[in-house]
């Protein structure tokens, strides 16, 4: 069992997860395309490539470090059979975000969160409740286009996050922040793509490992 | 500024109202069960009958001849009924060994309010879809007309039972108005089944008055009926098609019946309003209330009865005039701390 927790981290890309992605993969999900120069956050100034007539472009190759290092953490937590949380609070792609989650076995939340969801978890849904090991943000910022609630609250209560942060956004209290484009179909839709391929990977890794230590 | 950790025991003290009300799991309700059918055939031994065929009318018969009760109220005689009536349903805890909740939208709060939310969108996606290939085929789209005034949505509260959780008043009117988008479109068809879900038929309140047709008795002469009531009184009209005006009463001529001008003329009100005073002959039957209520419960009894001698234009006019209207007014009850029903008691000032 120790084996079966500890092999995956010895190695720097257990789960391959730089085969899923390439850079004109995000390119042509229009992943670099940014809000325009007066909506920038000033903590995403390193994340930004430049400005061409007003309008922000973020740097690829610094994305695809981020997304890789997210995407290989997500796996790892997936691998452990950690509960994954998937937030999104754009209502466009509210159905998108819940099937995703449905597909993987793992859980969302894109509707209004109600403000003791985490911190006042015992009550809310009864003693003996076991919360949510990752965050992921398929769009940080809520309805009102302030940062979302379940930033702070996570990491209040120590639970790591993996979040989409656009030019508009905060990326200081996530963890695995992925700087790049929230608000274009495409760009969302590989999002999902890939989280959802990497979480039912890690997830079959982790049964056939199991299934050989049942072997030996 | 230090906190106070060390604390009082009354602070301390765990708020047992705050849980909610008290929950069962699955093996509580189990084992009630078996004990409930234990307790049962038991019960059939103890009564001298056959335990297999022991329904739940002798059991009730049963417990109330083995413990008579002589309270008041009816739930709070001894009992025995199946553990499901009795535990009101309850949602079951709703994650598994190892933590992980059972629907994937249990950490929004409302799960099945919200897993509606989302498989309607995802009907009415589909809905979409299916539009969208039929006019890329160029193919028309069905307009079937759904029967909006047959049929009602559900309410809150059946929503609520159906959910098992609370819904608010506007996630309710939201889940309302997504319905109404779904039925709107052109193809909702393909979805019939999902929506009768949430859909209640309505039974059409108007229904057109009947008008008896004219019966004939032995000797061929066209007679009709009518009831009516005014206050207290309940009166039986027979209203027959031959001769002369004479009108009986419980036997007796309306002279005699009604000495006052006012009940008589009260009678002969419809016919004089049709034109048809000696035309048709009445007998009929009156109970209860006092002369002017017998009077009026007579006139509205045959004036029903005429109805099926005449036009439908003069049953219409008869209706506008207020002849075929019930009259509602009853006598009010006395309130206390008044003397009558509006009179109150004499105010003293000292």
């Amino acid at each position: 069992d120790d084996k079966l927790l500890t092999e995956p981290l010895s190695h720097p890309d257990f789960f391959s997860v730089k085969e899923l992605f390439t850079l004109k993969d995000l390119f042509d999900a229009r992943v670099h395309l940014g809000h325009k120069k007066g909506c920038r956050h000033r903590f995403m100034e390193p994340y930004i490539f430049g400005c061409r007539l007003d309008h922000d472009i973020i740097d690829l190759d610094q994305t695809m470090q981020h997304l890789q290092l997210a995407l290989n953490f997500t796996a790892h937590v997936a691998y452990r059979g950690g509960i994954i949380l998937f937030v999104s609070r754009r209502r466009q792609f509210c159905h998108l975000v819940e099937s995703t989650a449905r597909a993987c076995g793992e859980y969302a939340h894109t509707r209004y969160w109600q403000g003791g969801l985490l911190t006042n978890a015992h009550i809310q849904f009864g003693p003996g409740v076991r919360l949510p090991d990752l965050l992921i943000f398929l769009s940080t910022l809520n309805n009102v286009f302030e940062p979302h609630v379940a930033i702070r609250d996570a990491a209040k209560m120590n639970i790591p996050t993996v979040g989409v942060v656009d030019t508009n956004c905060n990326p200081c209290l996530i963890t695995y922040p992925i700087p790049g484009n929230d608000d274009s179909p495409a760009a969302v839709e590989l999002y999902c793509r890939l989280f959802r391929m990497t979480i039912i990977r890690a997830k079959d890794k982790r049964r056939q490992s199991e299934a050989v230590e049942e072997l030996q | 500024t230090l906190r106070l950790i060390c604390t009082t025991t009354a602070v301390q003290k765990r708020n047992v109202g705050a849980s909610g009300p008290e929950k069962y799991t699955e093996a509580f309700i189990k084992k009630q069960i078996e004990e409930f059918n234990l307790g049962k055939r038991h019960l059939a031994n103890m009564m001298g009958e056959d335990p297999e065929t022991f329904t739940q009318e002798d059991i009730d018969r049963a417990i109330a001849y083995l413990f008579p009760s002589g309270l008041f109220d009816k739930q709070a005689r001894p009992l025995m009924k199946h553990p499901t009536e009795v535990f009101p349903e309850q949602r079951k805890i709703q994650w598994g060994e190892d933590g992980r909740p059972f629907h994937f939208l249990f950490y929004t709060g409302k799960q099945s309010y919200y897993s509606l939310m989302h498989e309607t969108y995802e009907k009415f996606l589909n809905v979409q879809k299916h539009q969208d290939q039929l006019t890329a085929q160029d193919l028309p789209l069905q307009k079937e007309k759904r029967n909006l005034a047959g049929s009602r949505w559900l309410t809150k509260i059946e929503l609520e039972e159906m959910l098992l959780e609370k819904v608010s008043d506007d996630d309710y009117s939201r889940f309302i108005l997504l319905l109404q988008k779904l039925v709107a479109l052109p193809c909702a068809d393909i979805e019939e089944k999902y929506i009768q879900k949430f859909s209640k038929e309505v039974p059409v309140q108007l229904q057109k008055v009947v008008i008896e047709p004219l019966q004939h008795d032995e000797r061929g002469v066209a007679f009709s009926t009518g009831e009516g009531k005014r206050k207290t009184a309940r009166a039986n009209a027979v209203v027959y098609d031959s001769g002369t005006g004479k009108i009986t009463v419980n036997g007796i001529d309306i002279l005699h019946y009604f000495p006052v001008l006012q009940d008589r003329e009260q009678l002969l009100f419809p016919f004089q309003f049709l034109g048809r005073i000696g035309k048709h002959d009445m007998v009929c039957t009156v109970s209860g209330g006092g002369r002017s209520a017998q009077a009026g419960a007579i006139r509205l009894a045959s004036a029903r009865a005429l109805r099926s001698f005449v036009t439908e234009k003069e049953v219409e006019f008869m209706r506008q005039a207020g002849l075929l209207t019930v009259d509602p007014r009853v006598k009010e009850r006395k309130k206390p701390g008044q003397e009558g029903p509006r009179r109150k008691f004499t105010w003293k000032k000292r």
